[in-house]
C-alpha cells in the first residue's frame, strides 16, 4: 500500500497543528459555533445525538495491520471499545470527547492516517473495488489512481467550499463493485483501440434526496489528463452549482438542469484551458505511486480445489462459509476472504477493539499485513493461501467474524440511524436486527441467494437504500418512526434505483413486510433466478398486492 | 483606520469600498475607489477619466468574464464572500491570475476569516480585508497553516509531483 514520504507526512502533521488550534479557539470562544462547524466537518467531526462522532479516513478502504492496531487502541482509550465501518469505507468513532480529538488526530498521524475531508462540502474519500489488485476480472489496479486523486483532492485550495459534498469512485474491473454510477464522478478504466489506458467518466450520479444514476460525459479520457479534467468538472460545479438550496446543491442537479450534453460542453470549454498544463500527469508520477501497489511476495501455488472440496464434504459450515465469504483470486492457490461484520445482534459494520487487534494479527499471519474495508461494511483479507482457509475459518469463528452471509439478505448495509445520528428520522439498527432475527435459518438464506438489503435512517441515504434490491428508508410520520420500502435498486453495472412499494410501515411490521416480499419472490422465481431478476421480470405489482392485502 | 493584510503584512486601508447602490454622483475625483461591478459596466468611461485609483468588486454571483477585457484599468479587484462557506470566488481568483494574467491586487472582502486565508492565497488573493470584528493580526497566522501543498495553483504552477525530490 502507499507509504507516506516526508511531504505527505508534513501535510498531515500541519493539519494536526491546525486543528488543535482551531479546537482551542472554539473552546476559548474565539470561534463561533457556525464558524467552527465547517472546519470540524472537514475533519470528519460531527456533533451527534449523544457525543461527537469522528470519521477517520481510510483512503479507498485500505489499511495496514499497524493502522488497525492504532484504531483498536483509539477505540479502547477514547471510545467505548468499538468502531464502525461506514459505507464510504471509513472508520467512525461514536463517543470521543471533542477535547480529545486533536490528540486522536496526532495519534493517527503517527500511522499515516487522518480525518481530512471525511465530511463537509468538499471532495470526500475516493472509493473503489474492495477486491482491487486481486480480482480476476481486473483491467487495471485502480488503487494508484485513487491515491493520485487523494493527493490532488487533499486541501485542494479551490474546492474546499463547494456547494455540497463531492464523491468520486474508481473502477478497474469488468464488474462494478465500486458503484461508480451513483457517485458525483465515476471513473471506469478503459483501453482504446490502440491499447492505451484512459477513463470513461460519469458525472451526476448520487443517492440522497434526489437519487440519480450518473451520465457518461466522456467515453475516453487519456490517463495523462485525469487531474486537469477533474479540475475542469469541479470548477464548473464550484462556479455554477446551486447554493441557494442545500437539497438542490449536488452536482447531479446542475447536470440535470443543463442536460449532460451541455454540462459536458462546459467542462470541455474549461478543460481546453487546463489541458496539457502542469497538472498533466507524468509517467514518472504514475510509476512512483504504482510501485506501492505491486503484487506482494506471492508463492508459486496450485489451486486447492480437491482438498477444499474434501473439507467441504466433511464440514458443511466451512462449505457454507467458503461459498459466501471466499472469492477467487487472480493468483493460483490464493483466495480473498470477507470477514462478516453482520452477525445478528451486532450493529452492521461495528467491530470491537479486540476484534480489530485480532484482525490485525490475522492480517499479519495470513494476508501480508493488509486489510480492506468494503462499502458493504465488511472487512477483507485479500491474499489468503487456499491451503490455510480451513485454519483461518476456525480462527474467524472464534472471533465471531465468520458468519457465512456475504451478499445474503442478512448482510445488511445500514447507517447508524436514530440511535446515534442527529439527522436521522428513524432508527435503523433495530430494524436490521429484527430482520436478521426473522431470517435466522441459514439454509433458507442460502436458498434465497443474493439479496442486497439496505437501510437508511433518513433521506440522506447513508445506508444506500435506493440501490438495495430491497431498500428501507426511515421516515417521520407525525412524530412517529415509520419505514418506507423500495424494491429493485442495484448499485452494480447498469445501476438502477428502487421503486417505492407504497405507504410506509410501523417498526413492528417490518419483519412481516420483508417476509411477504421474500415469499412472493420464492413463489414466482424460475429456477436459479435471483431476486433482482425476478423483480425486473414481474415488476412491483405482485409484491404490492401481497404486502398491502387486507388480512383475512 | 481599518487595517488589511497585504502581501502577508498589516497595512492601513487607503481604498474606499463603494456599496452596490452607489451612483456616479458625488464621487470624489482623487480618492482611491473600489466600485461595484454595475457602476463600472455602466460608466467605464467616466471612471477611467478620474484622477484617483480605481478598483472593482464582484459579488459571489458575478463572473470574472465580465471584466476580463478591462483588467488593465484596475489596481484592485475585490471579490466578495457573502459567507465564508461560499467558495465561488476561489475559482474567480485563479481565473484572474492564471487565465487572464492579472497582476494587480486581488482582495478578499466580506466574511473573510483566518481559517480560509491559506486557501485564498493559494488561489491568487494577495490582500485580505478580514471581517471587522476579528483581529487581522491573529488572522495573519492563518497564512502559515501548511508548509507543503499537493496541487498546482496560482501560487505555484507545479503540482507536488513535479516538485518532489527523493
Amino acid at each position: 500500500m502507499y507509504v507516506y514520504d516526508q511531504y505527505d507526512q508534513h501535510i498531515i502533521e500541519d493539519r494536526v497543528r491546525q486543528f488543535r488550534d482551531q479546537t482551542r479557539r472554539f473552546l476559548a470562544g474565539e470561534l463561533a459555533d457556525e464558524e467552527f462547524r465547517p472546519l470540524r466537518l472537514q475533519n470528519g467531526l460531527y456533533i451527534q445525538r449523544y457525543a461527537p462522532m469522528l470519521r477517520v479516513a481510510v483512503p479507498y478502504g485500505l489499511l495496514s495491520s499497524t493502522q488497525l492496531r492504532k484504531l483498536a487502541q483509539i477505540a479502547r482509550h477514547y471510545d467505548k471499545g468499538y468502531a464502525h465501518i461506514s459505507t464510504r469505507t471509513n472508520v467512525q468513532f461514536n463517543w470521543p470527547d471533542l477535547e480529545d480529538v486533536p490528540e486522536i488526530l496526532a495519534e493517527l498521524a503517527t500511522v499515516q492516517m487522518h480525518a481530512i475531508q471525511t465530511s463537509g462540502n468538499c471532495i470526500r474519500n475516493t472509493t473503489t473495488d474492495q477486491f482491487a489488485g486481486v480480482a480476476k476480472d481486473e483491467l487495471i489496479d485502480p488503487r494508484p489512481w485513487c491515491e493520485i486523486i487523494r493527493q490532488w483532492s487533499t486541501f485542494h485550495p479551490e474546492f474546499a467550499f463547494l456547494p455540497r459534498k463531492f464523491k468520486i469512485a474508481v473502477n478497474g474491473a469488468a464488474s462494478d463493485r465500486a458503484a461508480i454510477e451513483v457517485h458525483d464522478i465515476g471513473l471506469e478504466a478503459v483501453n482504446n483501440a490502440a491499447g492505451e489506458l484512459g477513463f470513461r467518466v460519469s458525472v451526476g450520479g448520487g443517492l440522497g434526496r434526489t437519487p440519480i444514476v450518473g451520465s457518461y460525459i466522456n467515453e475516453f479520457l487519456p490517463w495523462q489528463h485525469l487531474l486537469s479534467y477533474l479540475d475542469a468538472i469541479l470548477r464548473v460545479y464550484n462556479r455554477y452549482g446551486r447554493r441557494d438550496n442545500k437539497f438542490k446543491a449536488r452536482i447531479k442537479i446542475l447536470v440535470k438542469a443543463l442536460t449532460p450534453e451541455v454540462f459536458a460542453e462546459r467542462v470541455n470549454a474549461e478543460w481546453a484551458h487546463l489541458k496539457d498544463g502542469p497538472t498533466t500527469l507524468t509517467e514518472a508520477e504514475v510509476e512512483r505511486v504504482g510501485k506501492f501497489f505491486v503484487d506482494p511476495d506471492y508463492k508459486a501455488l496450485q489451486d486447492q480445489d480437491a482438498a477444499l472440496a474434501q473439507l467441504d464434504a466433511e464440514h458443511p459450515g466451512f462449505a457454507r462459509w467458503r461459498q459466501r465469504n471466499v472469492v477467487a483470486h487472480k493468483k493460483p492457490g490464493y483466495a480473498a476472504v470477507t470477514l462478516s461484520l453482520k452477525s445478528t445482534g451486532v450493529a452492521p459494520g461495528d467491530v470491537t477493539d479486540k476484534q480489530l487487534d485480532a484482525i490485525a494479527e490475522l492480517a499479519d499471519r495470513y494476508s501480508f499485513g493488509e486489510v480492506r474495508n468494503s462499502h458493504e461494511q465488511n472487512m477483507i483479507l485479500a491474499d489468503v493461501e487456499q491451503a490455510r482457509l480451513f485454519e483461518l475459518w476456525h480462527e474467524l469463528r472464534e472471533l465471531g467474524l465468520a458468519t457465512p452471509n456475504i451478499g445474503l439478505l442478512t448482510d445488511i448495509i445500514c447507517c447508524p440511524g436514530g440511535d446515534f445520528c442527529s439527522l436521522a428520522n428513524a432508527k435503523s439498527i433495530p430494524i436490521a436486527e429484527a430482520i436478521q432475527r426473522r431470517f435466522d435459518d441459514l439454509d433458507y438464506l442460502f436458498d434465497l441467494g443474493n439479496i442486497d438489503l439496505n437501510i437508511s435512517g433518513c433521506m440522506n441515504a447513508c445506508g444506500h437504500h435506493h440501490v438495495g434490491h430491497i431498500g428501507i428508508l426511515g421516515v417521520d410520520k407525525k412524530g412517529a418512526e415509520f419505514y418506507q420500502v423500495s424494491l429493485g435498486g442495484s448499485s452494480g453495472r447498469n445501476a438502477s434505483l428502487g421503486q417505492i412499494l407504497g405507504p410506509s410501515f410501523a417498526q413492528d411490521a417490518m419483519p412481516d413486510v420483508i417476509e411477504k416480499i421474500i415469499t412472493v419472490y420464492v413463489e414466482r422465481r424460475t429456477e436459479d433466478e435471483q431476486f433482482l431478476d425476478t423483480f425486473r421480470r414481474i415488476g412491483i405489482e405482485p409484491f404490492k398486492e401481497r404486502v398491502y392485502a387486507a388480512n383475512h | 483606520m481599518q487595517r488589511i493584510i497585504k502581501n502577508d503584512q498589516l497595512v492601513d486601508e487607503t481604498w474606499h469600498l463603494l456599496p452596490k447602490e452607489q451612483t456616479l454622483d458625488d464621487l470624489c475625483n482623487s480618492d482611491d475607489l473600489i466600485v461595484p461591478l454595475h457602476l463600472w459596466l455602466d460608466h467605464a468611461h467616466a471612471l477611467k477619466a478620474r484622477d484617483g485609483g480605481l478598483g472593482v468588486w464582484l459579488d459571489a454571483d458575478e463572473q470574472v468574464e465580465e471584466i476580463a477585457d478591462d483588467l488593465a484599468h484596475f489596481q484592485v479587484i475585490a471579490l466578495n464572500f457573502p459567507s465564508f462557506t461560499d467558495g465561488r470566488h476561489y475559482s474567480s481568483a485563479r481565473l484572474l491570475r492564471e487565465r487572464y494574467g492579472y497582476k494587480g491586487e486581488i482582495r478578499a472582502i466580506g466574511d473573510v476569516l483566518r481559517d480560509q486565508l491559506f486557501y485564498m492565497r493559494r488561489c491568487g488573493f494577495d490582500a485580505f480585508a478580514v471581517r471587522a470584528d476579528r483581529d487581522p493580526l491573529d488572522a495573519l497566522q492563518g497564512l502559515k497553516d501548511f508548509s507543503v501543498t499537493y496541487q498546482a495553483a496560482a501560487d505555484d504552477a507545479r503540482p507536488l509531483f513535479r516538485r518532489r525530490q527523493g
